[in-house]
């Protein structure tokens, strides 16, 4: 029963998709107005409502575990923990897609819901395109990859998780980047109902940038968190592979980020229009071909997504119509839509289009990386594209984003004088000198590590620099929220050049009471045993490490083997120092005895993961300061509306009195 | 302004026209071993369980090409392959097995319940023989000319339509 509300749920949702495109585009004919006009906003609320109940219908059905269900009996298993088997719902192919409509459905529901600001006709086509979009998702979730379908004799047993998802970090991984990938169709549907009724206005944009800002919030931390479980469970010690799904999630992120940037200059100076308008379609598009590469198998990865060719095609078609109409009605519109606003090149907009492009570039260089090997193979070639092409070529336009990014936020807007920051300059310039000479000239560390080292000190100085001569207290939320994400940046670029330029690695085979060493680490192999978990068996190693002859601390690195499905992982043990992490692997036994074990000195690691985490705690901020100043916008305004209705009836009766 | 707002839309049909064709493609997930056409490198097995004899790289120089099968007791693709493997025995064909990680005793109960198509039998515990022939997995199973060449690479469980396949492969080695 449960299954049955759940997939009739899915339906009318999509039906609603479907009365809220069409009526949408309706009333943008008929001028915004009319009856058809009035359906647009409930319908949206209403398909946001009955997609979170067919979301809600599966948690159920994962929490119960009901093996009548194929989805459940392909994914779950009876005996794993409460929280496993919730997450089960979403880490799987047919399950993460409902997510993903889900989200969808709600982040239009809610536009629906509290965006007044914009011209109503253009809000209409807005939602109309947010339905055009989640309509499509509908039928490829009902039509391809319907997660309540029922199998005719129920299993006894469920398959179980893959045990690599099963890890408290990564159940919620997957719904936070869902968050941010999805959130960004509202950017999307808000430029193409931009380009519909040629609304490009810095009203758009204020209307636009919250939104920008939560979904690009949310794929800071799902990539931060992302990129920390691949730490720790993969045990290969390594931070960012330059996987073809690690790419996915970043190219986004670049392209909000740009996005948030150029929405700043649109709200604040009238600049940027088409480019603003360009950055809203391709951040979700690259959210959605990034699904593409990873769904249809078309692409190989580390990650194990059920690859099936035909959802590859489905997927692909539904590019084809939104991208390429998107852009279509761009290349269509953007000529009639005039430019906005000019400004000199030494102004706070000329640093912010510097770095735009530079982002662009990034982004360009990347999608162009994890699209290569598919053009190579093309013509029967095979590659692989990884650190050696994207560290270097993304760095040539890494590098200059990084310094503009220092002295942009302390430029005026429109026009202003690079003279009148030179004090700042000078001392950015002076620390980044300094921190070139002391780590490349007496630490010897190679040129990309070394240019990370410089810019993020350089970096984490002059991201403070715009406080500077300013009262702390009277300083808005969004401009602290600039600087806290800035100097983010600084700090997660400190701790990647650092893990990058001091790593050190050590891999030796251990007697049982051995010792060996690795940095200013010496690691003691006490015992292995074996353990037992619910549903897996490990050798646990049982080490003690002492930081430069101190008071030891315990590790215990697990090799384990899951049962339910058959797959052995690594458990990784850190020590967390302030300075930097250990990191342990116990391997396999020689046939003398002795235990492979692997480690790892990382000094400074663990800043690249606590700058993501400021990053978002920045944005997290200039959202609070965008909401708080539009809610206190909107109080004035109603509070003039009462007072103007007062000061009239207060006229009509004093009329009234006087014809009296 | 006017051509360039075309390029976004131009690039993406690219992109569009390289994933339809991709997707039409077939794809081959396996990774196929870089040491067909090389010699075998050199190994020396003792045998993997009571009463086999081991298996060497040496073993492969005498002018009769052979199958080199690795397997091991605990992959059930390798049960379903075990008819195939004895109807290639009774072609006459050589089969040397290397057992990946595996126990005597397990070996032993799985050829008595599955028949023992093999003339030698290595035992491999690291998988070090498996890795410096190109193999990724169990099963596999590799043509050896009379030379000690590796001239083809079967990926996963012999079916009964792949026998003529290693049959014809088997005598082109000759």
């Amino acid at each position: 029963m449960i299954a049955e509300i759940g997939h009739a749920a899915l339906w009318l949702a999509a039906a609603l998709a479907a009365l809220q495109m069409l009526a949408g585009f309706l009333a943008v004919n008929a001028g915004g107005e009319g009856d058809v006009a009035r359906l647009v906003r409930p319908t949206a609320i209403m398909q946001g409502v009955l997609a979170s109940v067919a979301f809600a219908m599966l948690l159920w059905l994962f929490a119960t575990t009901d093996l009548s269900v194929k989805l459940v009996a392909a994914n779950s298993h009876s005996m794993k923990p409460m929280i496993f088997k919730l997450a089960g719902a979403w880490g799987n192919h047919e399950g993460s897609m409902l997510l993903w409509v889900t989200v969808m459905s709600l982040a239009g529901g809610l536009i629906a819901l509290v965006e007044r600001r914009l011209p109503e006709r253009t809000m209409q086509a807005t939602l109309a395109a947010q339905g055009l979009v989640s309509l499509g998702f509908y039928a490829f979730l009902i039509l391809s990859s319907n997660p309540f379908e029922r199998l005719p004799v129920p299993a006894p047993e469920g398959m179980g998780l893959n045990p690599l998802l099963q890890d408290i970090g990564l159940a919620f991984h997957p719904p936070t980047l869902y968050i941010g990938y999805v959130g960004l169709s509202v950017a999307f549907s808000f430029a193409v109902g931009a380009l519909l009724t040629r609304q490009v206005t810095p009203d758009f944009a204020s209307a636009m940038r919250p939104w920008v800002l939560g979904a690009w919030v949310f794929l800071t931390i799902g990539i931060t968190a992302g990129s920390y479980w691949a730490y720790y469970e993969l045990g290969w010690g390594g931070w960012w592979f330059w996987d073809p799904v690690e790419n996915a999630s970043l190219m986004p992120w670049l392209a909000a980020t740009a996005l948030l940037h150029s929405a700043s200059v649109l709200a604040s100076r009238d600049a940027l229009r088409i480019w603003t308008i360009m950055l809203g379609v391709v951040a979700f598009s690259m959210s959605m071909v990034g699904t593409f590469l990873v769904r249809s198998g078309i692409l190989t990865s580390v990650h194990a997504f059920a690859v099936d060719p035909e959802r590859g095609t489905f997927i692909l078609i539904l590019l084809a119509l939104f991208i390429g109409g998107a852009l279509l009605l761009f290349a269509l519109r953007a000529n009639t839509i005039n430019e906005g606003e000019r400004f000199a090149i030494a102004s706070r907009e000329g640093a912010l289009v510097f770095n735009n492009v530079m982002l662009s570039a990034i982004l360009a260089i990347v999608l162009l990386g994890t699209l290569y090997p598919l053009l190579t193979e093309a013509f029967d070639v095979r590659v692989s594209v990884g650190p050696p092409y994207f560290n270097p070529v993304g760095a040539i336009f890494a590098v200059p984003m990084f310094l503009v990014m220092a002295v942009g936020p302390l430029l005026r807007w429109r026009q202003d004088r690079l003279d009148r920051i030179r004090p700042e300059i000078a001392l950015f310039a002076a620390v980044v000198i300094a921190a070139l000479i002391w780590f490349g000239l007496v630490m010897d560390v190679a040129i990309l590590p070394l240019l990370g080292l410089a810019l993020a000190v350089g970096l984490g100085v002059a991201s403070f620099m715009p406080l500077r001569g300013r009262k702390l207290t009277r300083v808005p939320l969004a401009t602290w929220g600039m600087v806290v994400a800035h100097f983010g940046i600084a700090v997660a670029l400190l701790g990647m050049a650092s893990e990058s330029a001091f790593s050190e690695e050590r891999l030796a085979a251990v007697q049982e009471g051995g010792t060996t060493t690795v940095g200013p680490w010496t690691i003691t192999l006490r015992e292995v045993v074996p353990v037992a978990g619910p549903n897996w068996t490990a050798t646990e190693a049982h080490i003690l490490a002492s930081y430069d002859g101190g008071e030891p601390v315990y590790l215990g690195p697990q090799a384990r083997n899951f049962w339910a499905p058959p797959q052995e992982t690594t458990e990784s043990a850190l020590a967390t120092r302030w300075n930097g992490q250990l990191y342990a692997v116990v391997g396999d036994r020689a046939p003398d005895g002795r235990w492979q074990v692997r480690l790892w000195w990382k000094p400074l690691v663990t800043l690249i993961w606590f700058g993501g985490l400021l990053v978002a705690v920045g944005g997290v901020l200039a959202l609070l300061g965008r909401v708080v100043a539009d809610l206190r916008r909107r109080s004035i305004a109603r509070k003039i509306v009462e007072r103007r209705s007062e000061e009239e009836a207060f006229a009509r009766s004093q009329a009234q009195e006087a014809s009296a | 302004m006017s051509w360039r707002v075309w390029v976004p839309l131009l690039l993406f049909s690219g992109f569009l026209g390289l994933a339809a064709y991709q997707l039409t493609q077939p794809k081959d997930d396996f990774v196929q071993s870089a040491m067909v056409g090389e010699e075998l490198p050199y190994f020396d097995l003792p045998p993997a369980t009571q009463g086999a004899q081991g298996a060497a790289s040496a073993d492969f120089r005498d002018g009769t090409p052979r199958l080199l099968n690795i397997w091991a007791s605990w992959c059930l693709p390798c049960i379903a392959e075990a008819p195939q493997l004895e109807a290639l025995k009774q072609q006459g064909v050589e089969i040397v097995g290397i057992a990946i990680r595996d126990r005597p005793e397990d070996v032993a109960q799985f050829l008595a319940e599955n028949g023992n198509p093999y003339a030698r039998i290595g035992r491999d515990d690291l998988s070090e023989v498996q890795l410096a022939i190109g193999s990724s997995g169990v099963p596999e199973t590799f043509v050896i000319d009379g030379k000690g060449v590796i001239r083809y690479q079967h990926i996963g469980d012999i079916r009964e339509n792949d026998v003529p396949k290693l049959l014809a492969e088997l005598e082109a080695a000759r």
